[in-house]
């Protein structure tokens, strides 16, 4: 291979984007797109690469028909997926067994393999095309679409779709005060969490004396059950590159960081690869293609701990301290990283930049809500068939994400909570389901956007563990710096693993409400101001739960284990061996077909067998014994 | 474990031995190391000119770091929500039990260091567990043992 061209000019640039488009439309062989995201790889999507081109050298295709390897496609549950082209088909699930099959039958034979197709798990319907699928049905994937178009590693696959078209409009056309402009036509809202006007940041930025200033994008994607950002950071790196370059120029920067998570080993690769690929093609250094605008991005990897989320804490990380925030104002865009200006963005911002500059700011500000503009990716996850990332119009229905998109609770289950926001955010019980999601309503229904965590749980997730469970994960990421916080999270998290052993006290609901709102309002940074937040939405719609927990030391859901122990309803036992095949520490008893009993001594309260029954003949009952003690005292 | 001079001086040089690199010089060296030896840190702070009390103080804040040697195989529950929905918990209940040590703790036989994650990402395939790196994906309680069993001769 030639080495790569330096481009030194933005018509260069533009030359080199329709060289590519037109490379790309003049060829006519066939492609096998293969998702190999982290969740692909982990499914064996390499897998399936090396097979697929064993068959085509086999079958001696393989200088006829290109495979393209990319990142995530989003429909997580579907993975490894190929998609062929120009067949236009969607096989799913794709083991290295099928490789011969693809080739020999569809591409050999023009062939669709209808094992390999979609099955709506309700109909029962095949779909064979990708936008037949009722996953993708209903997005609109103006950001994370451009996956399945790219293999990451290449620029030329980025430039070939139109990338770094938006910037070499901004460098040769437009002025910083143009740009800035655009981005506020299109109303762009940060996608980290709390949803700051982007265009009004990067003014304040740009109006600042202090030189030089830098810009970050933080990719320390901490919220547990949310990864829009290492899909994009691994399936499309340059689009993020692309956006931060644009804002870059815009708030006249001379440095940019990506603050990255080291538990995205992929994503740090990519991204990697990307920048070094930038410098090589002149798009990265001092006077980008004799525009006279220096600027060059570098890569730090995050060490582990959530309150890095957090701008300020953020910027300490980055110069080498212990992350701590520190008190707001002065804000980054006035003092920040060095003490300069500085202007932090998440991944999916910056991604959603070259968009904007791309096809304009009023095109943009068609999409979504009034207040709230464009698409917004989320990570819908946890009891719910379709797993995947879901990319829609901002004002799309919690129902239609769930039902629509989701297709529902998986096992006939019945729906209970959806949470949104991580760990700062809250659970939207049933009666919220018809809510258009934006900024505002969710925060009025006590939840919160943040990054776009969506956890989907069902009847047999219990809302007082939930709490517990964030409650455990925020005191253990407390940088410890308020009182409040850090201690205030430990206490409330003391309170509720005792309601869920059943110790729990008249009066300890009030108790919770009072410390939340202490918490909240003494903590500095959104850490410790939300931190409350797990608990009180679930205390607003599942009190209930609670007051079983406490006046009637039951768990409803079957989950706290002191509350519980696990019996076998002889009627409802068909014997047909799951639970007993399913229990790790072999304590249930009982042949083919005749009814299972558990050992009672021996159980270690796993609820596997729980979990495993399709018949509900395994039950969780209130453990007596605790309603006896309870007596006693 | 021997703890190099030399080696440590390498990598304190890779990054011009800057205060600001502090977080990265520890990386390198806990990529090195699999830990962060106390040699390791006394070094760093007399070459990068922070005292030893606050390169501790860095050490101890992130999650990443480990002041304790740790096994040779380590594995990772990922305890993210989705995760935990799907009973990342048990998962990790059950590897405490058949290994017979606390999360963040390593066997007496060094071969295995147990530990947590809060997310890793790939929520589709959870509740999932990461020994040296490689995934496993849709674990059960009953597939803890066979994990296990995969690393223990290796």
């Amino acid at each position: 291979m030639k080495a790569p061209v330096k481009l030194k000019t933005v018509k260069a640039l533009e030359q080199a984007v329709e060289a590519q488009k037109k490379l790309r439309q003049a060829d006519k062989k066939p492609v096998l797109t293969v998702s190999a995201g982290t969740c692909g790889q982990a499914r064996g999507a390499l897998k399936v690469v090396e097979a697929l081109q064993t068959a085509l050298k086999k079958a001696k295709l393989d200088k006829k028909v290109k495979i393209r390897v990319t990142g995530c496609h989003g429909f997580c549950e579907a993975e490894p997926n190929v998609l062929v082209h120009p067949h236009d088909l969607f096989y799913q699930k794709v083991d290295p067994a099928n490789a011969d099959t693809i080739v020999l039958e569809t591409l050999k034979k023009n062939r669709t393999i209808k094992a390999l197709l979609y099955k709506d798990p309700v109909t029962g319907k095949t779909a064979p095309r990708e936008k037949a699928i009722p996953f993708y049905k209903k997005q609109r994937r103006v950001v994370l679409g451009d996956n399945a178009l790219i293999d990451p590693t290449q620029i030329d696959d980025y430039l070939a779709i139109g990338g770094y078209g938006a910037l070499a409009k901004v460098l040769g056309k437009m002025t910083p005060e143009a740009v800035i402009a655009e981005v506020k036509t299109a109303g762009l809202r940060g996608r980290g969490g709390a949803g700051f006007p982007t265009g009004v940041k990067w003014e304040m930025a740009r109006s600042q004396k202090g030189t030089p200033k830098y810009i970050i994008c933080n990719a320390d994607e901490g919220d547990p059950g949310a990864y829009m950002d290492r899909s994009l950071l691994e399936g499309n790196p340059h689009r993020v590159l692309e956006g931060m370059l644009i804002g870059g120029f815009a708030i006249g920067a001379c440095e940019g960081i990506i603050f990255v998570r080291d538990e995205y080993p992929l994503a740090v690769k990519h991204v990697s690869l990307a920048v070094e690929e930038l410098r090589k093609r002149g798009l990265l250094g001092s006077d980008i293609l004799g525009t006279g605008f220096s600027f060059d991005i570098r890569i730090v990897k995050g060490a582990g701990a959530f309150v890095c989320g957090e701008e300020t804490a953020l910027i300490a990380s980055i110069e080498g301290l212990v992350g701590e925030p520190r008190q707001r104002p002065p804000f980054p865009a006035e003092k920040g990283l060095n003490g300069k200006p500085t202007v932090i963005n998440n991944v999916e911002t910056w991604g959603n930049v070259p968009l904007i500059l791309g096809k304009g700011g009023a095109w943009y500000a068609k999409i979504g809500t009034e207040k709230s503009k464009g698409t917004k990716i989320f990570s819908l996850v946890g009891k719910i068939n379709n797993t995947g990332l879901v990319e829609v119009p901002m004002g799309t229905t919690l129902r239609e994400i769930i039902f629509d998109i989701g297709g529902g609770i998986p096992g006939g289950r019945k729906f209970k909570a959806v949470q949104t926001g991580g760990p700062s955010g809250g659970c939207l019980p049933t009666s919220k389901l018809d809510l258009p999601i934006d900024y505002e309503s969710l925060t009025a229904a006590s939840a919160i956007m943040g990054s776009g965590g969506m956890i989907v749980m069902d009847d047999k997730t219990c809302m007082v563990d939930i709490a517990k469970y964030f409650l455990n994960f925020l005191r253990d990421e407390s940088c410890g710096k308020c009182v409040s916080c850090r201690e205030g999270t430990q206490r409330m998290y003391e309170i509720v693993t005792r309601i869920s052993e059943g110790k729990g006290k008249v009066g300890d609901i009030e108790l919770l409400e009072e410390l939340a709102a202490a918490v909240k309002d003494a903590s500095m940074c959104n850490l410790g101001i939300t931190a409350a937040n797990p608990i009180l939405s679930t205390l607003r719609y599942f009190k209930r739960e609670y007051e079983a927990h406490i006046k009637e030391k039951r768990c409803p859901a079957g989950v706290c284990k002191s509350l519980i122990r696990f019996t076998v309803l002889p009627d409802k036992c068909t014997g047909c061996l799951a639970c007993k095949r399913a229990c790790p520490n072999d304590c249930i008893h009982g042949t083919l077909r005749e009814v299972h009993n558990i050992d009672q001594e021996k159980c270690i309260k796993c609820g596997a067998c729980y979990e495993a029954c399709r018949f509900e003949a395994v039950e969780a009952q209130r453990d007596e014994a605790i309603v006896i003690l309870e007596g006693v005292k | 474990m021997d703890v190099q001079t030399d080696r440590v001086n390498a990598l304190i040089r890779k990054h011009k031995s800057e205060k600001k690199a502090l977080i990265a010089i520890l990386q390198d060296i806990q990529a090195e190391y699999s830990y962060l030896p106390k040699e390791a840190l006394q070094q760093v702070s007399r070459s990068v000119g922070v005292p030893l009390i606050d390169v501790i103080g860095v050490a101890t804040f992130y999650r990443a770091f480990s002041l304790k040697p740790r096994g040779k195989h380590v594995v990772t529950v990922c305890l993210g929500t989705a995760c935990h929905v799907r009973g990342g918990p048990k998962i990790l209940e059950e590897f405490e039990r058949r290994l017979g040590v606390a999360s963040g703790d390593t066997t007496e036989d060094g071969k295995f260091t147990l530990e947590t994650v809060a997310c890793l990402g790939c929520c589709a395939i959870g509740p999932v567990v990461v020994v040296d790196g490689e995934y496993h994906a849709q674990t059960s309680i009953r597939k803890v043992e066979a994990i296990i069993k995969q690393y223990l001769n290796k």
